[in-house]
């Protein structure tokens, strides 16, 4: 635990903020977005915000990978496991994620879906070892960072021929979901979302390495500092990235670099690839349809893909009316602004999918940070 | 012509296992209650043989009940078991009044096929809890359900205690400017029965802290000259300690803020926490209180705390301040602050 504790050291947190707080220019405005849930979870957990000048402004990115899980795809889940009646397994998250009519796969499952929490994907195929008579199908969900296992698991299904696994592929990729923002009318027409640098992926860095950013801060002339998830990470991210804006300079610089690397993990980006494809386009809750944003199984895999192997067809469901999951995971708007945000939408009763997951910006700034929406008497 | 003695096949506690006429009310039913509750729980109320036990009323004080279902799975886990549990979790619930617990009542609910060996083990350890502890099992029951519509056994036990007059130790009683104290580690219960779970397994020397508070609870009774500078004692279970401070705060119509770097955890605990992605706040605990209090005796009760086997880990880690949200807030150790808001969802399934 010494190694975790040291990232989470409060004397160097308050020298790092008096660091920022120094080198800020008082007449600069500086908005960050992290792209990853896993910043804006430990933003909110450790109260980095508070502890940050008030023209340092951070906006959450549309990083968390439940959150931009599109209603249709949860739906199609929910048909393979309760019209179909297979054994459906998935991680803890996406079992709260609101679905059509009301339901989710947690809903589902009460009303006797076969639906699993797994820790791994490896459990999945497990599962499906030991029930020969079932088909089990794997909810894959997830950003650069939980493609690999994945992909190991088609593999290993297919040289173990374990027939009745397959998976539901929804995996998604971090750059084209970046291209997409900075391309937005939001950020190159209007100016609505300013955005001055980007806190980069930290552990998706790990599988993708540093490089693929580099055409970010080039062609767009935005720094991109790839950050750990510990706060200290986040703290030394933003700092480094107050410098790059104060010099003028659009480049990408490493923070994480104890463990990401200028090219990533090329084992498990050949793993990837020899499984998956590029999709030619996948709909993101709040970005919609993302040309190239997503990955697909292979033909060689297509005895273990559940797309092919039930022949779903998916189909687009809008959000609730009044959800503003889109604009939040765009940066256009935050959790307060949102009518539904802590009034029928709670982390008990999620209706977008922001509230869901603990890295999404409305669950986290609902258990960690609604008091600052209000005038709270201090100790 | 002589009669032939009756003689009756011992039950088989090696390999023998639950069927239904165990819960029928027949022979076998009543044998089972003789040769292994009767046994081990043996006082004398149970030995009236009355559905009901007929008990002396307390002299003075106000009576105090309460009753918890023990539905954990695994039924056993490093530290203990559902048996010990089922005791420890009553007689905490009746102490957190300020209350003397006085007896027990157990009500078994056992599937179809379950190991009479696992039984009676969990039988031994119940009975062993409550000698401990000092108060006895006075009155029980036990029903069978088909195979598959239990899971193992199901335990409910209700306890009765005795509080002095003139206490008021409850939920809605935390004041602006109480202080809050804990008696000690946090998350080892929840942690080590996570431990066990499927497709989780992992090897810790961590074990449960289920322990029977009562005494505690009475020693720190005892160290005040007038106990009702003692506000609210809870111990934190289900949702651990930031669902019972949000409970309190709520019902006290108060807020709030206490201090990460004072909360005390294990790092074994802390370590299982962080590879797992739970929050130790919100573990449950077993054998643990929450205490608040008048600020002028904090001094005193933290040494009477510390001087109990139970309480030597105690802590003060924050105070109740006056907030119409109700916030929980935690100075963070890293330095920034946030609300400790409570548990959405569930962190494990079945903990208790």
């Amino acid at each position: 635990m010494k190694y975790i504790d040291e990232f989470r050291d409060g004397d160097s947190a308050r020298h790092i903020a008096a660091n920022i707080a120094a080198e800020v220019r008082p007449d600069t405005s500086y908005s960050f977005m992290e792209f990853c849930g896993g910043h804006t979870h430990a933003i909110s957990r450790y109260g980095i915000s508070g502890m940050l000048p008030a023209n340092v402004r951070m906006i959450h990115g549309p990083g968390c990978p439940v959150c931009v899980l599109p209603i249709g795809r949860v739906d199609l889940a929910i048909r393979l496991v309760m019209e179909r009646g297979v054994m459906l397994c998935t991680y803890g998250d996406p079992m709260r994620v609101p679905a059509s009519e009301g339901l989710s796969l947690i809903k589902a499952k009460a009303r006797g879906a076969d639906v699993r929490m797994v820790y791994s994907a490896a459990d999945a195929l497990d599962l499906a070892e030991r029930h020969p008579d079932r088909e089990v199908v794997f909810f894959a969900i997830g950003f650069e960072t939980t493609t690999p296992p994945t992909a190991l698991v088609i593999r290993d299904a297919k040289a173990r021929a374990v027939n009745n696994f397959s998976v539901l592929c929804c995996h998604v990729l971090t750059p084209s979901a970046i291209t997409h923002i900075l391309e937005s009318a939001e950020v190159r027409q209007f100016g609505t979302v300013p955005i001055d640098g980007f806190i980069g992926p930290a552990h998706v860095s790990i599988i993708i390495g540093s490089q693929p950013y580099e055409h970010f801060a080039e062609e767009y002339r935005k720094p991109v500092v790839i950050t750990g998830f510990e706060p200290l990470d986040v703290m030394q991210g933003i700092l480094m990235l107050v410098r790059q804006v104060n010099e003028g300079r659009a480049v990408v610089e490493n923070e994480f670099s104890r463990v990401v690397t200028p090219k990533g993990n090329l084992a498990a980006q050949k793993r990837v690839s020899q499984v998956f494809e590029l999709r030619e386009s996948f709909e993101w809750r709040g970005l919609g349809e993302v040309p190239y944003s997503a990955l697909k199984i292979r033909p060689a895999y297509a005895a273990w893909d559940a797309e092919r192997k039930f022949d779903l067809h998916y189909a687009s469901v809008p959000d609730h009316k009044q959800c503003e999951c889109g604009a939040i995971l765009r940066g256009v708007k935050r959790p307060a602004d949102c009518k539904l945000f802590g009034t029928v939408c709670m982390p008990e009763s999620p209706m977008g999918s922001c509230m869901v997951s603990n890295e999404g910006a409305c669950a986290a700034h609902y258990s960690y940070g609604r008091f600052r929406d209000i005038a709270v008497v201090s100790a | 012509m002589t009669m032939k003695k009756d003689y009756l096949r011992p039950v088989d506690f090696k390999h023998g296992r639950i069927d239904m006429t165990h819960g029928a009310g027949g022979r076998a039913a009543a044998q089972l209650i003789d040769e292994l509750f009767a046994h081990a729980f043996d006082n004398e109320f149970l030995h009236q043989g009355h559905d009901g036990a007929l008990l002396p009323f307390p002299a003075q004080g106000r009576l105090v009940m309460a009753t918890d279902g023990h539905v954990i799975s695994p039924l056993f886990f490093p530290g203990g078991d559902i048996g010990c549990l089922s005791v420890h979790g009553t007689v905490n619930d009746v102490a957190m009044s300020g209350a003397k617990p006085l007896y027990l009542s157990a009500s078994f609910i056992i599937e179809e096929g379950f190991a009479l060996a696992d039984l009676k083990r969990i039988v031994e350890s119940m009975a062993a809890a409550a000698r401990e502890a000092g108060v006895p099992i006075v009155t029980g029951d036990t029903k069978v359900v088909e195979k598959g519509k239990g899971d193992g056994v199901f335990i409910c036990t209700t306890g009765v205690g005795v509080a002095s007059e003139g206490l008021c130790i409850d939920g809605r009683q935390a004041r602006v400017g109480d202080v809050i104290l804990v008696s000690g580690t946090l998350g080892e219960h929840g942690v080590a029965v996570m431990s066990l779970r499927e497709s989780l397994e992992f090897e810790t020397a961590i074990e449960s802290d289920t322990a029977a508070l009562h005494t505690l609870v009475q020693a720190m009774l005892q160290a005040l000259p007038d106990p009702t500078a003692l506000h609210v004692l809870r111990d934190p279970t289900r949702g651990g300690l930031a669902t019972t401070l949000n409970e309190i705060a709520r019902q006290s119509q108060v807020g709030m803020v206490i201090d990460e770097a004072a909360i005390p955890v294990l790092p074994q605990v802390e370590a299982a926490c962080e590879l797992l992605g739970l929050d130790p706040l919100y573990v449950a605990n077993e054998g643990k209180l929450i205490a608040l209090c008048a600020p002028e005796v904090v001094d005193t009760l933290l040494v009477a705390m510390r001087a109990h086997p139970l309480g030597h880990g105690a802590q003060r880690i924050g105070v109740v301040t006056q907030d119409p949200n109700c916030f929980v807030q935690m100075n963070t150790r890293f330095g920034g602050r946030r609300v400790v808001d409570w548990l959405s969802g569930e962190q494990l399934p079945r903990i208790c």
